[in-house]
């Protein structure tokens, strides 16, 4: 089968399995809409092989398909049409998707057991993979914002998901309008595009985009920063970032999907697919570049402080993507995209583990409540360890390799870019500390309540109350099921955990500098075309220079958490009441919910209630009830000519007899 | 004479009627100015019909005598009724048509 | 002769007109009235409309005023007040009937019928006879005399079903003549 062909079938897939569901989620027994839903992933990981192994047998050069089902030029009269680009760079895509989701679907069918919402559950969850695969293999601008559009909407249904949790959906509602925003950015973009060149299916686009553009005219500039507004608003890049954290009141199999593995990384698949655009205006790379640094550090600064489990997590999964926007926008396209997989293990992989320990902890997660759980969830334990070994980069990990070749490319550049490498390392420090973090204060230590519990092979039944605001919930549908599922307990989560560990530390294999690259020479063909990729080129040296300094912070990192943690329990305790400003400016994730309040919010509403109570008021009404008032006003100035008195009337009549004989008398004279 | 004499001798009668319609509020009197109005009117033919020497306006005044007679029948019937039910004879009392 | 004849008459006439509207008792407007009349016959006459002077003495002030004079005494006095309802009316009524008097008179006086000045045609014997007026009733206004009888019918029925008995409705008049 040609490589589109397979390239259409890993769309349809979960597009099928997602609308199935759908369908006869009344007469479908839970399990069953699960399984549909898992099988309907697996078989799209399995086209995606198809489509590898498809292409692998065309020559390197020669490795990008289009394929199209239906133009629309004629029919709406914009240049795009109903098709699909196949090459490198989205098959690795589509891989990294599918093969994610489905150990995601995997764990899920366990995770969420009690849920009254599984069906719902699976089949907005096939959706999601549905969008995101469209997303990555769309063939023109506008199918991209097709599926950017759905996926973002994805995001909103399954962070929501419990939909009767106000904060739920107060999080999904924060989540989709700044995504929005992201997408007005994205339109712009594709309609200042389709303005100047005319075309928007990728293969026209890079090819006239040369001609079309001076480097650095101010047109290619707002194109790119207009696609990097809407990278930053799906990636959670600064200032568009809060959403992330509150979209973790979304159920955990979520998170680890969409807000670790795949949808936050859209933004930087955008980027690195119109590569072309960003060469031609350096000056928009190059502020994408810092705006990732300044999130890089901003994340783990506030990863420090946090306390719930799953929000150190999300500012992680931030910190990490602001690596990835980094590379690609220096022009490590690879090297980027080789962490975007690798994150895709270990983030998943933390997120699985941490959903198995607020499991057991009766959905409770804050981190200081947890202790000891090395004895009673062993499994999970070591999962936990795996995931953060790799995303501190411990030797060795697959996060090792990958993010310090993106450290190593941006020091060879040189000039400018060594701020990114230094600011990298030390966010590199930052992260191990806090991934560390998160292991000794779970995993070691004095076992805690729950866990003893547990030790005794009793899960700690806890009442169901929302642990952000405290009230009770009603585990009807609409809020989450009654039981907890951990992976030691559970097939299903213990597979999905033992594959994803496995990428995780060992996943960086196919990427040792000097000994294989597999991703680098599968992908170099897409970025040929860069001058930046052709032009600098990592020495081995170098490399595994870069690689020691890397392994030099994380080692730094998880020695200084081991300390603070595990030799000196109670010195964060004391760093904290000593810093106490610093301490709450982190805490509170640097205040920037509180400024978009101020510079955004307050504003708008301010200008709303300005339009509904003074303007509709006064002039709306005014017009409106104006024109009546006066038409009133008229009649009842008429109506003073209905006196009621005979006399009156006959003097009108004499009046207008008079008058009328006046007339006469002065027409004949 | 002239006719010219007659027809503003008729004029005057007829302002001094309209005049009175106006000026008075007891129904009978107004119906009594009406008269004036008509037999005012009824001087102004014949005093055109001898001028031309057609006789056609003595019929003409003979049918507005007719007219006025049924006229002044119906309205004084009105007056009665008025008065046998209490409501007061005053045009200016009856402000029924207050808009 | 003539010009006696008709001041007097126009004096008459003009004298009952303002007794009519300037007179406080209708009563006695009735009978200012009745000389009104009585002067306007006298005019007719030197028009050369006999019969219809006699028809005025006869039905007009005979018949038709005979009936005002009997509503007038069952209704009674009826002292009208000061006051005016109608804020101006008192000064503009006099006003517009004035106003209304000069334009006829305009009209008249500046007319372009040179002719009116005169006396007019000749008029030939018997113009106003009974036998004219009955020949020109009977034969070219044959329709419009039926017409007029049948109304005098209407009028007739009408007036007794006005006037008729009925029975008197309880309850007070208000201010505005409503029952």
């Amino acid at each position: 089968m040609s490589v589109t062909t397979w390239g259409w079938l890993i769309i349809a897939f979960p597009l099928a399995g997602s609308v199935l569901i759908g369908l006869l989620f009344r007469v479908l027994p839970a399990k069953a809409a699960g399984w549909i839903g898992t099988l309907a992933i697996a078989l799209a990981f399995a086209c995606s092989i198809g489509a590898l192994l498809a292409m692998l047998g065309h020559p390197a050069e020669e490795r990008e398909f289009a394929n199209t089902l239906y133009d629309y030029a004629g029919a709406a009269g914009i240049p795009f049409d109903l098709g699909i680009y196949v090459d490198q760079l989205s098959v690795f895509m589509a891989l990294v998707v599918t093969g994610v989701s489905m150990l995601i679907h995997l764990y899920s069918l366990a995770y969420m057991g009690s849920d009254a919402g599984y069906r719902r559950f699976f089949s907005f969850l096939n959706f999601f993979v549905f969008s995101m695969l469209l997303l990555v293999l769309a063939g023109n601008y506008v199918l991209l914002i097709v599926g950017w559009a759905f996926v973002g909407f994805a995001s909103y249904a399954l962070i929501s998901f419990w939909y009767r949790r106000r904060t739920a959906t107060a999080a999904g509602m924060k989540a989709f309008v700044i995504n929005v925003i992201g997408d007005i950015g994205l339109m712009f973009a594709a309609i200042l595009l389709i303005k100047e060149i005319g075309v928007s299916d990728y293969g026209s686009v890079f090819e006239r985009a040369p001609e079309a553009f001076t480097t650095n005219e101010w047109t290619i500039v707002a194109i790119c920063l207009l696609l990097m507004l809407g990278a930053f608003a799906k990636s959670a890049q600064a200032p568009l970032h809060t959403w992330l954290a509150d979209a973790m009141e979304g159920p955990t199999p979520v998170s680890a999907l969409i807000h670790a593995a795949t949808m936050v990384t859209a933004g930087v698949y955008l980027i690195a697919r119109s590569y072309p655009l960003f060469t031609l205006a350096p000056t928009a790379a190059d502020i994408a570049a810092f705006v990732g640094l300044f999130t890089l550090l901003m994340a783990a600064t506030i990863a420090l402080a946090v306390t719930d489990l799953k929000r150190i997590i999300a500012f992680s999964t931030m910190s990490q993507i602001g690596y990835m926007i980094v590379g690609v926008s220096i022009g490590a396209y690879s090297a980027g995209l080789f962490h975007l997989m690798t994150h895709a293990f270990f983030k998943a992989l933390l997120f699985m583990a941490a959903g198995s320990v607020i499991a057991a902890m009766a959905a409770v997660q804050d981190i200081d409540r947890m202790r000891g759980f090395r004895r009673a969830m062993p499994f999970t334990s070591a999962a936990l360890i795996a995931g953060a070994l790799a995303l501190a980069g411990f030797p060795g990990t697959s996060g090792f390799f990958s993010k310090d070749e993106i450290l190593a490319f941006a020091a060879t550049r040189g000039g400018m870019y060594w701020i990114f490498a230094v600011g990298g390392y030390i966010g590199a420090i930052l992260t191990a500390f806090y991934s560390f973090r998160i292991v000794f204060r779970v995993v070691y230590g004095e076992p805690c309540e729950e866990a003893r519990e547990l030790e005794q092979g009793h899960i700690h039944h806890g009442e169901p109350i929302n642990p952000a605001t405290g009230e009770r919930e009603d585990t009807d549908v609409g809020f989450p099921g009654p039981e907890h599922h951990i992976a030691e307990r559970e097939w299903p989560m213990k597979v999905a955990m033992a594959v994803l560990a496995f990428g995780a530390l060992f996943g960086g294999l196919i990427q040792i500098p000097g000994v294989t690259d597999v991703l680098e020479s599968f992908l170099e063909p897409v970025f040929a075309a860069s001058p930046i990729a052709a032009g600098v080129h990592v020495s081995t040296t170098d490399a595994y220079i870069g690689l020691a300094v890397g392994g030099i912070c994380s080692l730094l990192g998880i020695g200084a958490a081991f300390y603070m943690y595990m030799v000196a329990p109670g010195s964060t305790v004391r760093l904290r009441d000593r810093f106490g400003r610093l301490h709450d400016f982190l805490f509170n994730r640097w205040y920037f919910d509180e400024l978009i309040d101020a510079l955004v919010y307050r504003p708008v509403v301010a200008c709303g209630r300005f339009a509904s109570g003074t303007f509709e008021r006064v002039v709306v009404d005014g017009i409106v009830r104006g024109t009546s008032d006066g038409v009133g006003g008229l009649g009842t100035v008429v109506r003073t000519a209905q006196s009621g008195f005979v006399r009156f009337y006959a003097l009108l009549v004499v009046v207008g007899l008079a008058g009328l004989g006046l007339y006469f008398l002065l027409a004949a004279s | 004479m002239g006719t010219t004499w007659y027809l503003v001798l008729s004029a005057l009668l007829f302002a001094i009627g309209a005049g009175g319609v106006l000026i008075r509020r007891n129904p009978l009197v107004i119906l009594l100015c009406l008269e004036l109005m008509l037999n005012s009117a009824n001087l102004a033919l014949l005093a055109f019909g001898r001028h031309l020497g057609n006789a056609d306006a003595q019929v003409f005044a003979m049918i507005v005598m007719v007219v006025a007679a049924c006229e002044v029948v119906v309205g004084l019937g009105l007056i009665v009724a008025m008065y046998r039910r209490r409501i007061p004879l005053d045009v200016d009392e009856n402000r029924g048509l207050r808009g | 002769m003539e010009q006696v004849a008709f001041f007097a008459g126009a004096i008459g006439a003009l004298g009952g007109a303002i007794a009519v509207i300037a007179l406080r008792n209708p009563f006695y407007s009735v009978l200012a009235l009745v000389v009104h009349l009585f002067s306007l016959a006298g005019l007719f006459l030197l028009l050369h409309a006999e019969f219809v002077a006699a028809a005025q003495v006869v039905v007009y002030a005979g018949a038709v005023m005979v009936l005002y004079v009997f509503v007038a005494a069952y209704i009674g006095g009826f002292e009208e007040p000061l006051w005016d309802a109608i804020p101006g009316q008192r000064i503009l009524a006099p006003l517009v009937a004035g106003a209304l008097f000069v334009e006829l008179s305009i009209a008249v006086l500046g007319s372009g019928l040179k002719s009116l000045g005169s006396e007019g045609e000749v008029i030939p014997i018997g113009f106003g006879s009974p036998e004219a007026v009955g020949r020109l009733m009977l034969e070219r206004f044959l329709i419009p005399f039926e017409a007029a009888s049948l109304l005098l019918l209407i009028a007739a029925v009408g007036a007794v079903v006005l006037a008729g008995r009925r029975p008197e409705p309880e309850g007070r008049v208000d201010r505005e003549g409503m029952v």
